[in-house]
């Protein structure tokens, strides 16, 4: 099972979702067409616009940094931060803003408890480098890396109820010690006051529409 | 590309947002490409306050006469006339060959000077929605405009939402802040208080308020270009040899100022100029909704392209991002770009890879 498939197994047919740091919005696209879930990204990168827009995925470029002051409260069935959050500045901002706007947040990140990067650390006596953490201490755009008790320990410390939580090491699902076996983590997170239903109703579609549908946000 | 410019004249009477009614009235516009059978390929663009019809391409025999907006607009250009037919409007009160000030008021056989309405973004709108009859087209596969045009492309979205599929929104703001409209009024109090202007009936006297057109001009400029690109063409290199304790030009802005105005008013309408300021300061559809932008943009259906530039202090981001906050309360389809540009509200007229390759892509997904 790879990332991309645990998350769109974890995005209910036609949700509303909104993805940060959405790359060149494939995770986007694939859930357009896989659950028919209309939806919005976030990105900062030129190129990444761009490869959303001939995506055809609507794209915001905007700084996760700055919070998520475009969107409503309760706007979102779920909103997703793949492999981003050791990257963020404020990241206890960022995740309690994705629970203010959204019902339900998926989270994943590279899990700095894994084996690999701890004998890296413990034996080889530098910074961990692997296909999840790719970079060099000196060039590595995350600034913040955790581990699967790191998280759960801030999820509690918000008032985060954890959902799911799946770990994966080269694409096959880690039940055992995951927080030493697991390189990748993800989690489905809700919070108590996130579970109002969405405040806004749905539009009825469009009955002229010539366009594909694809870029349609509508729940 | 050799284009040419057509005129279309409409008979039945246009009644204002003031109020008042044109009985008659011209608009000046060109086409480039070929509408197709389905008539789904059209594009109108809107030009900004010192522009024109004359979007893309020279006249035959006037190669320097370069459209506006010729490095967006052409064949294989980001905006492709090679897949979509488009307009280039202009609008009511303009001097470029749509009835204007200028042009003779039916009722006196005289230039309307003074006389002529105020205007606003809703009547240019309407007026262009006539021309769109005229030419076939029930529904624009995409209206785009930059800065005053952006407003246009917004108000086609909000006047007339089952007639645009996309609404391209370049360099934009939903409303003038105070500080935007204080530069309008000191630019019309250029104008009103030169002794030429005579109350907006100078064309009878054979004069033009050339002083007041100079320094509208060079106060807009300013507002056109960021500190930054300001200082990075022209620093304080000084004209002369060395500082003439005198009140020529010492300075290269003061020079290019100084041009920017004197070429202006040459070719510009001083009615013009206050009416275009007037209908900007005027413009702000959430009026009628206590404010409330998201509520203004309920009617709206089509997609959206937001573009703004950092850099642009004169409709910053934060601007666009209102309208993008907006649109996305009503769930529009949109997305948003902010492009980290160094010149200015300028930028929307140059070329940028981020943005034309965006654009590009942005038209190459919209089905005909």
């Amino acid at each position: 099972m790879t990332e991309l498939e645990t998350i769109a197994r974890w995005v209910a047919q036609g949700a509303r979702v909104l993805d940060l740091g959405c790359g060149d919005g494939r995770l986007l696209r694939r859930l357009w067409q896989t659950k028919q879930a209309p939806g919005y990204g976030v990105e900062i990168a030129d190129a990444h616009v761009l490869g959303c827009i001939r995506n055809d995925v609507n794209v915001l470029q905007m700084d996760l940094e700055d919070g998520l002051a475009a969107f409503a409260d309760k706007s979102f069935d779920v909103v997703i931060l793949s492999e981003t959050l050791q990257a963020i500045h404020r990241q206890e901002y960022l995740l309690r803003e994705m629970l203010r706007v959204g019902r339900e947040a998926i989270v994943s990140f590279p899990n700095f408890g894994y084996w690999r990067a701890r004998i890296q650390i413990a034996i080889a006596g530098h910074m961990p480098v692997s296909k999840e953490l790719p970079y060099q201490w000196y060039d590595t755009p995350n600034v913040h890396h955790c581990t699967l008790v790191d998280f759960e320990a801030l999820c509690g410390k918000l008032g985060f109820s954890i959902l799911e939580r799946v770990v994966l090491t080269e694409g096959a699902t880690v039940s055992t010690l995951p927080n030493l076996l697991g390189a990748l983590a993800l989690y489905r997170v809700t919070s108590p006051a996130s579970t109002n239903p969405l405040t806004v109703p749905p539009q009825a579609p469009h009955q002229h529409r010539q366009q594909d549908q694809r870029r349609q946000p509508q729940g | 590309m050799i284009v040419t410019a057509h005129r279309a004249r409409f008979t039945e009477p246009l009644r204002l947002s003031s109020g008042a009614v044109l009985p008659e009235f011209e608009i000046a516009y060109e086409t480039y490409g070929e509408l197709n059978a389905a008539r789904s390929n059209a594009v109108l663009v809107c030009h900004a306050l010192n522009a024109s019809h004359h979007v893309a391409g020279t006249y035959a025999g006037d190669p320097d006469n370069v459209g506006w907006w010729d490095n967006m607009v052409g064949p294989g250009k980001p905006l492709d006339t090679e897949r979509f037919f488009v307009i280039g409007s202009n609008y009511i009160g303009s001097c470029f060959g749509s009835t204007g000030p200028a042009s003779t008021n039916p009722a006196t056989g005289r230039p309307w000077g003074a006389d002529f309405p105020v205007v606003t973004v809703e009547d240019w709108v309407a007026a262009q929605a006539r021309l769109a009859e005229r030419l076939g087209i029930e529904r624009f596969a995409a209206v785009m405009g930059g800065s005053l045009g952006a407003m246009q492309a917004l108000q086609w979205a909000l006047s007339y939402p089952e007639r645009v599929r996309n609404s391209i929104v370049i360099a934009a703001t939903p409303r003038l802040s105070a500080q935007n409209i204080a530069f309008n009024e000191v630019a019309r109090q250029a104008i009103m208080t030169d002794p030429d202007f005579h109350g907006g009936h100078y064309y009878d006297r054979g004069v033009v308020p050339v002083r007041g057109l100079r320094i509208a001009r060079m106060i807009g400029h300013i507002t056109y270009l960021s500190d930054d690109a300001m200082m990075e063409k022209f620093g304080r290199q000084l004209r002369r040899s060395e500082r003439g304790f005198d009140f020529g030009v010492d300075f290269e802005i003061e020079s290019y100022l100084r041009y920017q105005g004197d070429k202006f008013s040459t070719y510009f309408d001083a009615n013009t100029y206050l009416r275009i300021t007037k209908a900007l300061d005027y413009y702000d559809p959430a009026a009628d909704f206590g404010g409330d932008l998201s509520k203004a943009f309920a009617r709206a259906r089509a997609d959206f392209l937001v573009v703004s530039f950092t850099s642009d202090w004169r409709f910053s981001s934060a601007r666009s991002r209102e309208i993008v906050r907006a649109l996305l309360d009503n769930r529009r389809v949109v997305s948003y770009l902010e492009i980290d540009a160094p010149q200015g509200h300028d930028a929307f007229l140059l070329e940028d890879p981020r943005y034309h390759d965006a654009l590009r892509a942005y038209f190459g997904n919209i089905a005909l």
